[in-house]
C-alpha cells in the first residue's frame, strides 16, 4: 500500500534505506545531527546511525564540501546537506573545480561519488541572498549531474539512484516544499536519473518546469482549461543530462512549448530547452517556444515585488496563450 | 594594552562616566529593546515577514561600541542586525517600514530584517551570508587606510561565522597590511543550535587572533561600560596606524536563533542565568541607585521610547508597498539596462 509522506520524510527514507544497505554511505552538514535538520529532513537520523555517520559541521561550507570531496575519491560516499543552495556558492569551488573534474583530472583513476543536496529556489520574502535558484549554474557544469524534483515518490527514488551513482551529483530541493505530500510506494524502488515525468496529458501545448513549479503549472490547468487549451506538462526531475527525448515527443505532438523555469533567464534552463527543440524538433513547432521565468533581477523582500518576480499562473497562462496565438 | 600574542581578558579599572553616558546607553538599549519586542509582535501579526533574527539580549554591545567610536566609521554586521543599525543612527520608523517591506523602509522595502544599510551613517549592512562581511568590512577599512583617513571599519561577526575560512585570510591580510580594522565577534554561545564548543577544540575564540599576533581581547558583552572600554583601546591602537584589532565579546541572545527556532537546545537556567545580568535592567537599577536618574525622569524616558516604536508601527502601517516597477530599479547603476523581459 503506497502511504502519504511529506518530501522531507520521503528524503528521509531514502537516505536512511541507502545508509543501511551501504556502510561507506554517511551524511555531514549544518544542524543535520542533533537539531535533526534545520528543515527536519535528517530527523532521527542521528539516532539509528550514530555521530560517526551523522555529522553536525561547522558553518565552513568550502571546507566541509572539499572534506566530501577527499573521502569520496579516497573510498567513501558522502552526503553533503547545505542548509540551502545560496550557501552552496561558498563551496563551487570544491564543486566545480573538484567533484566535477577529478575524473578527468585523474585520466579515471579517481572518481567522485557525492551527493551535494539542500533546497534551491525562492520561497517567499527571503530577499536577495537567499533566493536563487542553482539548477542552472551546476547543470552548466560537465562531469555533475543536477537532479531537481519535488513530488515525494520521485524524489525518494532518485536520491537513491543519486547516492549508489558513481558521478558527482547535485540534488536541488526546496524548503517551502518540505511539508509537501505525494503517495510514495511501500518497498525498494529507484527512480532513473536522466528521465523526465509526464505530469498531466494533454493535446494543445507542451509546458515543461521542473521543482516546484511543476505545482504551479499544475495550478494552471483549470484556468488553461477555463480557456480551451488542454496543456501537456512535463516534470524535467533531472536537468542534466536533460531528457530532450521526451520533450521532443510531446512538442511533436502539440507542436507547441512553454517553459516555466524558476531560474533567471539568461543561459537559464529555459534557454537550454529551447535551443534544444529548435535544433530537433523545428519542423514540429507551430510557433516559438516561450519560456516564464522569474525576474532578470536580484529578488527583493517586499511582497510586491516577490510577486512581481516570481513565475506564477498568470504568467504561464499568458505564455500559453502566445504559443497557441490567443488574444491575451 | 593587549600584548600582542597573548590574548588577555580585561581586568577593569573603575571608571566612572558621566551621566549623560549612562543615560545615553541605557536610552539606546532600551530603544532596541522595544524596537525588537514590537518587530516580534508584528511578526505575529504577520507584518513582518521572511527571516527575522533579534538582537535581544545584545544591546550592551551596539550601545558600548558606539560610544566609543566616531560617526566617520565605518560598520558592517550580519543578518541580526536591528540593533547595530538603530545604534548606528537608522531612525526607528524607516527600520520598523523596512521590516513591512515598505517604500519607505530604509532600504525601500528591498531588504527586509537582514539587510538594512545606511550610507549616511557609513553603516553598510546587514549581510545574510554567515561570515561573508568579514572580508568585506576589511576592505572597507583598506579604503579608509587607501584614502590617508583615520577612520576605522567595525566588523562584526558571530561565533558561527567565526568558524568561515574567510575569517583567517582576513585576519592575516588585515594583520599584512596593518588595515585599520576592529573585528567584534559577537559570541553569543550559539550559530543556530549549535553550541561553540560543538564547532571546534578552541572554543576560546578570543584565541583565534593569536597565530596572526593580533592583539586580542574577550570583553564582558552583558556590560556597556565594559564594551565601551575595550573598544577605545582598540580604536586607539587601530588610529595610531598600528593595524587591526580583535574583541571577542561575550553575549546571548534570550531568543532563538530567529523567530521559527523555538530554541530547545538550552536549558531554561542557562538562559535564566543571562536574563539575571540583563544589560537594560542592570542599567536602569543603575541609574536609580546612583541617582542619576528620578522615577519620574526614567518615566519620561520610557515614555518617550513607546511613543517612538508606537509612532514607527503608525509609519510602517500608513505607508504604501513599493511598486512593482520597482524590481527593475537598483539592479544596475546603467539606467537604459536592456532587461530579459519576455
Ligand atoms: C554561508 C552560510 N551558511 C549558512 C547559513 C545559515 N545560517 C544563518 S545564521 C546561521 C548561524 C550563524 O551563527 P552565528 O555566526 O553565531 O551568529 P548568530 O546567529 O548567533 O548571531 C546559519 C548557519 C548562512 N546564512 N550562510
Ligand atoms: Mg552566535
Amino acid at each position: 500500500m503506497p502511504r502519504e509522506l511529506a518530501l522531507r520524510d520521503a528524503l528521509n527514507e531514502a537516505m536512511s534505506e541507502e545508509m543501511r544497505r551501504d556502510e561507506s554511505v554517511f551524511i555531514m552538514g549544518e544542524e543535520v545531527a542533533e537539531y535533526n535538520g534545520a528543515y527536519k529532513v535528517t530527523k532521527g537520523m542521528l539516532d539509528e546511525f550514530g555521530p560517526k555517520r551523522v555529522i553536525d559541521t561547522p558553518i565552513a561550507e568550502l571546507g566541509f564540501a572539499g572534506i566530501g570531496v577527499g573521502a569520496a575519491m579516497n573510498g567513501l560516499r558522502p552526503i553533503v546537506e547545505f542548509m540551502t543552495w545560496n550557501f552552496a556558492v561558498l563551496a563551487f569551488d570544491q564543486i566545480v573545480n573538484n567533484a566535477a573534474k577529478t575524473l578527468s583530472q585523474s585520466a579515471g583513476q579517481f572518481s567522485c561519488p557525492i551527493v551535494f543536496r539542500g533546497p534551491s529556489g525562492a520561497a517567499g520574502q527571503l530577499a536577495q541572498q537567499h533566493s536563487q535558484t542553482f539548477e542552472s549554474w551546476m547543470a552548466n557544469v560537465p562531469g555533475l549531474k543536477v537532479i531537481s524534483c519535488i513530488d515525494p515518490a520521485d524524489s525518494k527514488g532518485l536520491l537513491k539512484s543519486a547516492i549508489r551513482d558513481n558521478d558527482p551529483i547535485c540534488m536541488m530541493e526546496s524548503e517551502i516544499m518540505y511539508g509537501h505530500k505525494g503517495l510514495v510506494p511501500d518497498g525498494e524502488y529507484l527512480v532513473p536519473i536522466g528521465k523526465a515525468a509526464t505530469r498531466k496529458e494533454g493535446t494543445d501545448v507542451t509546458i515543461v518546469s521542473f521543482n516546484k513549479q511543476v505545482l504551479t503549472c499544475l495550478d494552471a490547468v483549470p484556468e488553461l482549461e477555463k480557456e480551451g487549451i488542454n496543456a501537456e506538462i512535463i516534470d524535467l526531475r533531472t536537468i542534466r543530462p536533460l531528457d530532450h527525448h521526451a520533450i521532443v515527443a510531446s512538442v511533436k505532438k502539440t507542436n507547441r512549448l512553454v517553459v516555466v523555469d524558476e531560474s533567471w533567464p539568461f543561459a537559464g534552463v529555459s534557454a537550454e530547452i529551447a535551443y534544444e527543440i529548435q535544433k530537433y524538433a523545428f519542423d514540429h513547432l507551430d510557433a516559438p517556444v516561450t519560456r516564464v521565468n522569474s525576474a532578470d533581477t536580484s529578488l527583493p523582500y517586499a511582497p510586491t515585488l516577490v510577486d512581481e518576480y516570481m513565475p506564477n499562473v498568470e504568467k504561464i497562462v499568458r505564455a500559453c496563450k502566445e504559443v497557441l496565438y490567443m488574444k491575451a | 594594552m593587549a600584548t600582542a600574542t597573548k590574548k588577555k581578558t580585561t581586568t577593569r579599572k573603575k571608571v566612572s562616566y558621566s551621566r549623560e553616558q549612562h543615560i545615553e546607553w541605557y536610552t539606546l538599549m532600551l530603544r532596541i529593546r522595544k524596537f525588537e519586542e514590537m518587530a516580534l509582535r508584528m511578526y505575529g501579526q504577520q507584518k513582518v515577514r521572511g527571516f527575522c533574527h533579534v538582537y535581544i539580549g545584545q544591546e550592551a554591545i551596539a550601545a558600548g561600541m558606539e560610544s566609543a567610536i566616531r560617526k566617520d566609521d565605518a560598520i558592517v554586521t550580519a543578518y541580526r542586525q536591528h540593533g547595530t543599525a538603530i545604534g548606528r543612527g537608522v531612525p526607528s520608523d524607516k527600520a520598523m517600514a523596512e521590516l513591512f517591506g515598505k517604500a519607505t523602509g530604509i532600504v525601500k522595502g528591498k531588504g527586509g530584517s537582514m539587510h538594512f544599510f545606511d550610507n549616511t551613517n557609513k553603516y553598510f549592512g546587514g549581510n545574510g551570508i554567515v561570515g561573508a562581511q568579514i572580508p568585506i568590512g576589511t576592505g572597507i577599512a583598506f579604503a579608509e587606510q587607501y584614502r590617508g583617513t583615520d577612520n576605522l571599519c567595525v566588523t562584526m561577526f558571530g561565533d558561527g561565522a567565526a568558524r568561515q575560512g574567510a575569517l583567517h585570510e582576513s585576519f592575516n591580510m588585515a594583520m599584512t597590511w596593518k588595515l585599520p580594522v576592529l573585528y567584534i565577534c559577537e559570541n553569543n554561545g550559539y550559530a543556530m543550535g549549535t553550541s561553540v564548543k560543538r564547532t571546534s577544540n578552541i572554543i576560546d575564540l578570543a584565541k583565534l587572533g593569536a597565530s596572526y599576533e593580533m592583539p586580542s581581547e574577550s570583553v564582558d558583552g552583558m556590560d556597556p561600560a565594559a564594551v565601551h572600554e575595550a573598544v577605545t583601546r582598540a580604536a586607539t591602537h587601530i588610529r595610531a596606524g598600528k593595524g587591526p584589532y580583535y574583541l571577542e565579546i561575550k553575549t546571548y541572545r534570550y531568543k532563538g536563533h530567529s523567530v521559527s527556532d523555538p530554541a530547545k537546545y538550552r536549558t531554561k537556567e542557562e538562559v535564566q542565568q543571562y536574563k539575571d545580568r540583563d544589560p537594560v535592567k542592570i542599567a536602569e537599577m543603575k541609574l536609580l541607585k546612583d541617582k542619576i536618574l528620578s522615577e519620574d525622569e526614567l518615566k519620561v524616558i520610557k515614555a518617550e521610547v513607546k511613543a517612538e516604536i508606537d509612532q514607527a508601527v503608525q509609519f510602517a502601517e500608513a505607508s504604501p508597498y513599493p511598486d512593482p516597477s520597482e524590481l527593475y530599479t537598483d539592479n544596475y547603476l546603467q539606467e537604459d539596462y536592456p532587461f530579459i523581459r519576455d
